[in-house]
């Protein structure tokens, strides 16, 4: 059924259709509408999950981790300092192996206050441990939201669906809502291995040591160290269970096909720009445009960015004369954190383009068509050697 | 996705003694229980066990003469800090361990 919603509606009715039994979200701008709406679906029936109040976003998650290890299906979502203030549970979740699916509604980080667009609170829990998903449009919101459960189940790995605020959370478009019968077909109802059972108690997680050792019944038990490398072993794994998620939702739904990069113009193109979230659709025009006047370019959006799909982002850049990183984040005192995520990729690679970075758009600074189209020309034209950091687009120095 | 197969490790585990490994050696200062002043050893009736009680690691037992399970005890010191006859006193590991040390030469 088509729909005309905005994105974070697009997000809750992902959530109805997955069948999800509690939320725990804490409002923040600008995913707020999310939990409004998560909160109306539950108080009308339509969603027979337990809506958990909580007062802050640390117990939100905290609220999600417990539900999940019960056997519950759990969600959250959160912005910004939201995710922040609930990061020592971000981690905890990877680290305990559940299967919760967030929704972070992208928002720049203070201080100084911000409520507006970029990717720098994600982005800052990139090595928490989580899967992390960039989506584009309203239609990769709602059918991101139902993969990504089955993916987090199918790895027992947390997974955040991110969605630009404003640009995508509070803007209305047409999308469809696929059909419950066929969602219900596509991801059954969750059993978790370890559940809480009061009639079998467990210790959860308690401290690890450093070594190996034999548990009460005289088993050898890993350590920390043999833990960690077996949740970053499964998150490699995530990468080809995803691909094969996505080619049975597209079976079923006639949507997908492009789960972990997609690719605009990208067949024989000399130049590729590479960008994350909606910002890759307004670089499609400048493309167009570009492409009008002679130049051969391409759009190469990355959605799934942790696990980072090092193979696919080889085989999309390594023969062209050169990629450019357009990036609303950065680590800071270095560079671009996706511009440098994509030069290590591209290290070992006897033949490689070269690679140059723009930060744009932070706290929501206004992205003008005429900066990004200077920028993409300049990197494809000049004739000076570029520095090897980030520059910034649309500054008011 | 058959050829893909996730081990899902994590750190769960059976409640048993030992479970966090040794932590008795984690112990700076020992409680050492005066039976003269304890209320079950004293009055040799199941009574009081405020310090099996508070004992954040049960190593504490139900006992007439309470005993505390050194092989786990981390030496807290919530037992003491509870006891209300203050029959538990904290002493320094190490001056027991010199203790111990000369009496086994000794022996």
């Amino acid at each position: 059924m088509q729909r005309i919603e905005s994105g974070n509606v697009a997000a809750a009715l992902g959530v109805m259709l997955a069948k999800t039994q509690v939320v725990a979200a804490y409002p923040i701008t600008p995913q707020t509408p999310l939990t409004e709406k998560l909160s109306e679906l539950i108080e009308n029936g339509d969603l027979a999950a337990e809506y958990i109040t909580v007062e802050s976003e640390h117990s939100a998650l905290a609220v999600c981790i417990g539900a999940a290890s019960a056997g519950a299906r759990a969600f959250t979502a959160t912005s910004a300092n939201g995710l922040l203030y609930m990061s020592e549970q971000v981690h905890w979740a990877a680290g305990a192996r559940l299967p919760l699916v967030m929704c972070v509604v992208n928002r720049g980080v203070g201080a100084p206050w911000t409520v507006w667009n970029d990717h720098q609170d994600s982005i800052s829990q990139r090595d928490a441990g989580w899967i992390q998903i960039y989506v584009n449009d309203h239609q990769e919101i709602i059918d991101t939201v139902i993969k990504a459960f089955r993916l987090a189940e199918a790895v027992s790995i947390p997974v955040m669906v991110c969605y630009d605020g404003y640009y995508l959370s509070h803007t209305y478009m047409p999308f469809d809502v696929p059909d419950e019968d066929k969602v219900d077909a596509f991801l059954p109802a969750f059993s978790y291995k370890h559940t809480l059972d009061p009639e079998h108690p467990e210790n959860l997680n308690t401290v690890t040591m450093p070594f190996a050792r034999a548990d009460r019944d005289g088993v050898i038990q890993p350590g920390y160290m043999d833990i960690r490398h077996n949740l970053h072993q499964e998150l490699r794994q995530a990468l080809p269970i995803f691909e094969q998620i996505d080619s049975d939702y597209q079976a079923i739904f006639g949507r997908g096909g492009s789960p972990i990069l997609s690719r605009y113009q990208c067949d024989g193109a000399d130049y590729i720009v590479v960008a994350m979230g909606s910002l890759s659709n307004r670089i499609k025009d400048i493309v167009d445009e570009l492409n009008g006047e002679g130049l051969k370019i391409g759009v190469l959006s990355v959605h799934l960015y942790r696990p980072f799909p090092q193979e696919q982002i080889i085989a999309a850049l390594r023969d062209v004369k050169g990629a450019i990183v357009i990036e609303k984040a950065l680590s800071y005192g270095n560079q671009g954190a996706l511009f440098g995520d994509i030069k290590a990729v591209l290290y070992p690679c006897a033949q490689r383009p070269f690679i140059h970075s723009y930060i744009i758009g932070l706290g929501g600074r206004e992205i003008k068509k005429a900066d990004l189209y200077d920028a993409i020309k300049a990197s494809c034209t000049a004739s000076e050697t570029f520095e090897d950091t980030s520059r910034w687009i649309g500054l008011n120095r | 996705m058959d050829d893909v197969k996730c081990i899902i490790r994590t750190s769960n585990s059976k409640p048993g003694p030992g479970d966090a490994g040794r932590t008795g050696s984690w112990r700076v200062e020992r409680p050492v229980i005066d039976h003269q002043k304890c209320t079950p050893a004293k009055r040799q009736k199941s009574s009081c066990y405020l310090c099996w009680l508070y004992c954040p690691d049960g190593v504490i037992s139900k006992e007439l003469e309470p005993k505390i399970d050194l092989e786990y005890c981390k030496g807290c010191g919530i037992c003491a800090q509870e006891c209300p006859t203050g029959a538990i006193e904290m002493v320094e590991e190490s001056s027991l361990i010199e203790e111990e040390k000369r009496s086994h030469a000794k022996n």
